[in-house]
């Protein structure tokens, strides 16, 4: 979202010739060690991982290796660490913020051939896999032993655990389940110089700085992960969710406080508001309230025992908060069907909009009615629509921007109102991103929540794994250089100036 | 209180200057934990007091030298808890100190552990730069994880200032029961009863006797009594039982004549023969093992190695300085990636030095 100055052509042509001669260069070293059709240097060959699921900044790879061992990897780092060609690691490709958006000079290391579920240890309730397995597919294949892998990221069908590992994903379930670090016993990771590395054990604790929690959510910029331990959860015998309406907004906030209050850790607790329920609706016909401004959907989980008494809580907290109705799921259909409507939500906004921007701020449960009633001013001063979605147990926004790319100027205007929003959630002492990570995209905002030394810190970290900065470079923590530009281009009026240079 | 974080501040950046070394501690109730650290003392007990505690929002920031007595009560009163059940050991322990040990107690295996219900910290890096990391909301994924680095580095990263937890609601009911069982049995069970949805809260095999804590809704845990089985134990002994086993007291661990070791090993891993006769508590699901005997360090560590754990030397025998390295040792790219930490937070070696003997600095 920074302006960045464009080359001179003459300077851009020396840099395509230099590029090409690096490119050539990797090309054949790695040719050495992997088959034909693992490394990519065709335009054509590479457009498939020009983006990732951030689709507005895109960017084709100086090359691209798809190594499908450790062994490999290992050679690859050797050989880029070597010519210090930078690298970035990639999973599914669904990451939201711009983590795996390719450099120019860079390589892109695919790790999709990892896709292998190497050992379940049902005893243990531990499943040793390959990053590049999808989310989902962990939790099919434990299926028969009633246990499951709980972190649950919307897009758990098509995203790796890789990349989970790479963002710190969480899901709907995470107040209760955790988030990735929570679920996560040990990696293999390859260094930056080609070197293995077990972080964390199958035990609970290993000797040394936590350096699992370190990797977890460092965006590619410590290490490569080519193995994951997972721990698995038993699978609740029944889950049951209540889905309470609400005649505002601010009532249905302080219904969530009140569960949390009353002593309650749901399993699910997620809020839709007006715009958002229309619109899945329309969509999905899930049965939801069309003339409350807010449901709640909150989900119990456990042996019949357990959800039994506590439905019944927390269907009495919802009355006493105010709740217009309230329908408890009868059976499992009737669930999946509540919960329709709200994984819907993302597409069903697309249907009622040519595009939409997802914001992923954080904050203190106490400041929702606050900020919801700052998201609804500045939706009316950039004259944008936006659906309020949230994980409201955990406090993770998710209003989803709608504007039309195809309009000039409603993308920056998007981008503009995005940047003052997640302002906002710092200062309500929350903050940007609760679970899509940083990536390209909320890197300038990162120059608002950390001080200067905070994030000289963050670089020293980084330089302890990859001195020369050539894993995933420019993404997460922004320089000192950066976020002097971002200073001098934040207005308070929220118009960014130079609307018209390019912006990436 | 600014004034007491600024004057801290003024002596690190002293300390770093002079690369001469600062003892930070609390309030000495772990002060056996770890090599031994020489240096000026900085006594965090007098940063102390709760920043900011919103039951609602189940988070909790405190200063440092918060007495974790007081936290507890404090919570308790909102029918809450720190879910990782910290120990004690003695009176006096601070909040600083739990995290920078990163002990757990009984609920870990089940719950999580200190590191786990870390939100947030404000630290002082050897340089004396006063930095905060994470913050008061349960997910953020802004910057690297610098908090829960914190957990367990025993001060040799960072002095810690103020630190923001998820906290959870003490659960309705708790009931403990009791089998008679080897420890063989008592593993096997641990581990599969795990792999059910059972309120399991804390598991123990000592002397013959597997102890299982349950804790829950009512429902919940009447239920699961009936499909346990076992011999319920009165409450109040229960609640004795399991400060015992927290604060290593002497129901558990008997001798103060041998040192005490603590094996953190995959859970299913069957019963070890590390010393003829000696005594083993068993906690976690299995997997952690305490030993109370005089081996051979090296041996032990091998063994415990092997089967992918590792050793710590808990507590030496009274009265004798073993010569032994307390931590398990590390080597190769793990032992340079520590090592460059180590400096990339303190690079005048001032904090702590040497409490953390196998990251080198």
């Amino acid at each position: 979202m920074a302006a960045v100055l464009n080359d001179s052509p003459t300077d851009e042509a020396a840099q395509d010739r230099g590029i090409h001669a690096k490119r050539q260069q990797l090309a054949r070293t790695l040719s050495r060690f992997l088959p034909a059709a693992a490394v990519l240097t065709a335009a054509e060959d590479l457009r498939p991982y020009e983006c990732d699921g951030l689709s507005v900044y895109r960017q084709l790879p100086m090359l691209a290796a798809l190594p499908s061992t450790t062994v490999e990897v290992e050679s690859v780092m050797r050989a880029a660490n070597a010519q210090n060609v930078k690298v970035v690691a990639r999973g599914s490709g669904t990451g939201l913020s711009g983590g795996a958006t390719p450099l120019a000079d860079g390589l892109l290391l695919s790790l999709a051939k990892f896709s292998r579920i190497v050992r379940v240890d049902p005893l243990a309730r531990t499943a040793l896999v390959q990053p590049g397995v999808r989310n989902q597919k962990i939790s099919e294949e434990v299926a028969h032993l009633a246990l499951y892998y709980a972190p649950d990221p919307s897009s758990q069908i098509a995203c790796s655990i890789g990349g989970n590992v790479a963002e710190n994903s969480g899901g709907v379930h995470c107040l209760k389940y955790g988030l990735t670090v929570h679920n996560i016993l040990k990696l293999n990771i390859v260094t930056v110089d080609g070197v293995s590395v077990t972080i964390g054990s199958d035990a609970l604790d290993s000797p040394g700085y936590d350096l699992l929690a370190l990797m977890t959510g460092s965006e590619g910029m410590l290490g490569i992960t080519t193995e994951v331990t997972v721990k698995l959860t038993p699978k609740p015998q029944l889950a049951r969710v209540v889905m309470a309406s609400f005649a505002d907004v601010e009532k249905a906030g302080e219904a969530v406080a009140a569960v949390i209050g009353a002593g309650i850790v749901p399993a699910g607790l997620e809020m839709m508001d007006k715009l958002a329920i229309h619109a899945v609706e329309d969509f999905v016909r899930a049965g939801y309230d069309m003339d409350a401004a807010a449901i709640l959907l909150c989900e119990s989980d456990g042996t019949p025992e357990e959800v039994e008494e506590e439905i019944d809580k927390m269907e009495a907290v919802m009355k006493a908060a105010g709740a217009t109705a309230c329908r408890v799921s009868r059976d499992e259909a009737e669930r999946m069907k509540f919960w329709s409507g709200r994984k819907a939500a993302f597409p069903a906004v697309g249907r009622i909009s040519p595009d939409y921007y997802c914001i992923d701020g954080s904050i203190p449960r106490g400041a929702l009615a606050h900020v919801l009633r700052r998201t609804d001013e500045l939706s009316a001063k950039y004259g944008l629509r936006c659906a309020n979605v949230f994980h409201a147990g955990d406090g993770n926004l998710h209003p989803l921007i709608l504007f039309d790319a195809n309009k000039p100027g409603e993308l920056e205007k998007t981008e503009a109102f995005s940047a003052e929003l997640l302002e906002l959630c710092i200062e309500v002492g929350g903050t940007i991103t609760g679970e899509h990570g940083v990536g390209i995209e909320k890197i300038n905002q990162m120059c608002s929540q950390f001080n200067d030394a905070e994030r000289e810190a963050f670089f020293d970290v980084k330089r302890a794994f990859d001195p020369k900065m050539l894993l995933n470079p420019g993404k997460a923590i922004p320089s000192l250089h950066r976020c002097a530009e971002y200073g001098r281009m934040r207005v308070s009026g929220g118009v960014m100036p130079h609307a018209d240079i390019p912006r990436f | 209180m600014d004034t007491f974080i600024r004057s801290v501040q003024d002596r690190i950046v002293a300390a770093h200057s002079s690369k001469s070394p600062v003892v930070i501690h609390g309030g000495n109730t772990k002060s056996f934990y770890g090599a031994k650290s020489i240096g000026e003392a900085i006594d965090m007990r007098g940063y102390a007091g709760v920043i900011d505690y919103q039951p609602r929002e189940l988070v909790l920031t405190v200063r440092a030298g918060t007495p974790l007595a007081e936290i507890e009560s404090l919570m308790d009163q909102e029918g809450q808890m720190l879910p990782f059940e910290p120990p004690h050991f003695s009176a006096g322990a601070t909040i600083g100190g739990t995290v920078a040990t990163g002990l757990s107690g009984p609920r870990r295996a089940y719950a999580g552990a200190v590191r786990d219900f870390v939100l947030g910290t404000r630290i002082i890096n050897g340089k004396g730069e006063d930095l905060h990391f994470g913050g008061r909301v349960i997910k953020n994924v802004a910057g690297y994880d610098v908090s829960r680095l914190m957990v367990g580095a025993l001060g040799t990263l960072g002095v810690l200032v103020d630190i923001s937890f998820k906290v959870l609601p003490k659960p309705a009911l708790e009931t403990t029961l009791r089998f008679e069982m080897d420890q063989a049995t008592a593993i096997q069970r641990f581990n599969e009863w795990a792999g059910q949805p059972l309120p399991i809260s804390a598991s123990c095999w000592d002397g013959g006797c597997a102890t299982l804590r349950l804790s829950g809704t009512n429902a919940g845990v009447t239920a699961a009594m009936q499909k346990l089985g076992g011999e319920e134990m009165p409450s109040i002994d229960a609640r004795k039982f399991w400060s015992s086993l927290r604060d290593h007291g002497q129901r558990h661990f008997l001798s103060t004549d041998k040192p005490v070791w603590r094996l953190s090993v995959p859970a299913t891993t069957p019963p070890m023969d590390l010393a003829s006769g000696a005594k083993q508590v068993i906690e976690w699901g299995g997997a952690l093992r305490w030993l109370a005997a005089d081996v051979d360090a090296q041996l032990l560590r091998e063994q415990v190695q092997r089967v992918g754990g590792h050793a710590t030397l808990m507590r030496a025998a009274a009265g004798v300085a073993s010569g032994i390295r307390v931590f398990h040792p590390i080597s190769g790219k793990l032992a340079e990636l520590n090592a460059n930490l180590k400096r990339a937070f303190d690079p005048a070696n001032v904090l702590n030095r040497g409490r953390l003997d196998n990251v080198s600095s």
